[in-house]
């Protein structure tokens, strides 16, 4: 069985802008992806051609083994989308834009009113069926939303940045659904993100910068390639002082935002030796457990924010 | 296809029953038009043209063609902001033909555009229009056909477009000026030359046209068949290029 998507060799161009510059990932069944990057990195563009709303400029990107491209239709059923704007009809019902969306899909009757009620029951929605949508706070709109999206039972989630703009409870209540749904039905899910918190609760993280996939693993598998460590130092020259930390210790220093940054495992251990080290240079020194952000860092040279 | 069609004309006429506002709106104004150039210009208008039923009645089958108009620029902006976020870009991404988006947009809009239409159509005896069921029947029909047919205008000029403001310059340069040039206002017999060609080349000519010939048994313009033949046309030639505008995915 073909994957559920297979992205070869991406790019998009927006005139000469371009988003995204050759990308290929792979997810399979039942997986959760979490596209990382910031606001440009390409993510949103991956996103929009994911979802048959954009053809690429050259590459390819098959879901379930279709081809976005030439298979757009065949793509579609395969496919629930969760845009991060949202599509949902505010002056209707919840039901009505259900039985809406589940019409689109080819499904009509009390087949699909089991379904809406299934759905309104998993995701607690049960007692706001008959609630005008632009009534609802944005984290239960956004978890119609997801029931929406999973009227025709698609087999491949992808959602746009699905926490923006809700508080930690809301957001905390649609990751319970994304890994329930997982573990019932293995769905397969996609998501983009620019919170390093969330894509920490995927299964596997995909980092996009300019255009490129600069890094692709599970959380713990990306953060063990930075050592494990991080120790940012500020100093009074930033540049020198990375200079001989490399001549002097044989550590990766590098000067980020103007401060000198450390990864290395167990790099706790060596603050007092840099300490003395540089008499009257360093001001301070911070020490952190390796984030996803430093992930970043070291594939980007730039801070992620 | 049906389904996905039905489930689009439905959520709009459901979305307009809720909008209270937007029925008055476009309603209102044209029959507010409607009243003060009737009663102004109703002198002028009779000594010109010595019709027997004055300006009030002459124009009452132009403002109907307004409402139709108005109700069809109304629903097409929602097209846009649909389009740049929310509803629509749920429904691009559902396995429906291009076709069934169109044609439930379409249909929804001229619904809506009718059933105001038809309101209008009730206040025919105060422009001394006798209406009976059969002329009742006929001007609806007329008011169906050019209400698909400037809904898909609409629709295409919004898809066409990125921005409301866009499009309320293009009501502005377009779809006003064609509604003035329809014949709904003055008729094309005692325009300059120039003006008259435009007339003719306008397509809304023919639906203003026939909906005179029908509600008061003669029009200003071209005969019944060939009003009712082009704006059939018309009509069949917007759902097309809206269909054809919307398969080119790369507007999302």
């Amino acid at each position: 069985m073909p994957p559920a998507i297979a992205v070869d060799n991406l790019a998009h161009r927006y005139g000469t802008h371009e988003a995204l510059r050759g990308v290929s990932l792979e997810v399979g069944d039942g997986e959760i992806v979490g596209l990382l990057g910031p606001n440009g990195g390409g993510k949103t563009t991956l996103f929009r051609i994911l979802s048959t709303l954009l053809p690429p400029t050259s590459g390819t990107v098959r879901v379930a083994g279709f081809d976005v491209r030439v298979e757009a239709r065949d793509v579609r059923r395969q496919l629930g989308v969760v845009f991060q704007a949202p599509a949902l009809d505010p002056l209707l019902p919840v039901a009505a834009n259900l039985h809406c969306h589940g019409a689109l899909y080819g499904l009509h009757g009390r087949d699909l009113g089991r379904r809406i009620d299934a759905l309104l029951g998993a995701l607690s929605l049960a007692d706001r069926r008959d609630m005008l949508v632009k009534q609802l706070s944005g984290g239960l709109q956004r978890r119609v939303e997801i029931a929406k999206a999973l009227i025709p039972n698609p087999r491949v989630l992808a959602l746009d940045e699905p926490s923006t703009g809700l508080d930690p409870n809301a957001r905390r209540e649609v990751w319970d659904h994304l890994y329930q749904r997982r573990a019932e039905h293995r769905t397969t899910v996609l998501l983009t993100t620019h919170s390093m918190d969330e894509a920490g609760l995927c299964d596997r993280v995909a980092i996009l910068h300019q255009g490129r996939l600069v890094a692709m693993g599970t959380p713990r598998e990306l953060t063990a390639t930075v050592g494990g460590e991080v120790l940012w130092i500020a100093a009074r020259s930033p540049e020198t002082t990375a200079a001989r930390l490399r001549a002097e210790f044989g550590v990766t220093a590098d000067v980020v935002d103007g401060r000198v940054r450390i990864e290395r495992e167990r790099a706790h251990e060596f603050i007092p030796a840099v300490i003395e080290a540089f008499p009257g240079e360093i001001d301070s020194v911070t020490f952190a457990r390796a984030t996803l952000e430093d992930v970043f860092v070291r594939h980007t040279g730039q801070r992620f924010n | 296809m049906r389904l996905a069609v039905q489930a689009l004309w439905q959520r709009d006429v459901r979305r307009f029953i809720g909008q209270r506002s937007r029925v008055v709106g476009s309603l209102a104004t044209p029959i507010v038009f409607w009243a003060l150039l009737g009663a102004g210009l109703g002198r002028s208008f009779s000594a010109q043209h010595g019709s027997d039923g004055g300006y009030l009645q002459y124009f009452f089958p132009g403002t109907l063609a307004m409402i139709v108009l108005f109700s069809a620029i109304f629903s097409t902006i929602s097209v846009i902001e649909d389009r740049q976020q929310g509803f629509m870009q749920g429904v691009l991404v559902a396995p429906v033909p291009r076709s069934a988006i169109v044609l439930g947009k379409l249909l929804g809009g001229a619904t809506i555009a009718l059933a105001q239409a038809m309101l209008f159509l009730l206040l025919a005896p105060l422009a001394g229009i006798s209406l009976d069921a059969a002329r009742a029947a006929q001007a609806i029909g007329v008011a169906a056909l050019l209400a698909l047919a400037l809904t898909g205008l609409g629709f295409l000029i919004a898809w066409w477009l990125d921005s409301t403001q866009g499009f309320h310059a293009v009501m502005n340069l377009l779809l006003v000026p064609m509604w003035l040039l329809s014949g709904a206002v003055f008729p094309a017999s005692g325009a300059a030359p120039w003006l008259r060609w435009l007339m003719l080349a306008n397509p809304m000519t023919y639906g203003v046209s026939a909906l005179q010939a029908v509600l008061l048994g003669h029009s200003s313009g071209p005969p019944l068949p060939a009003a009712l033949v082009v704006t059939v046309l018309f009509g069949t030639a917007m759902l097309a290029a809206g269909v054809v505008l919307v398969e080119r995915r790369t507007l999302g």
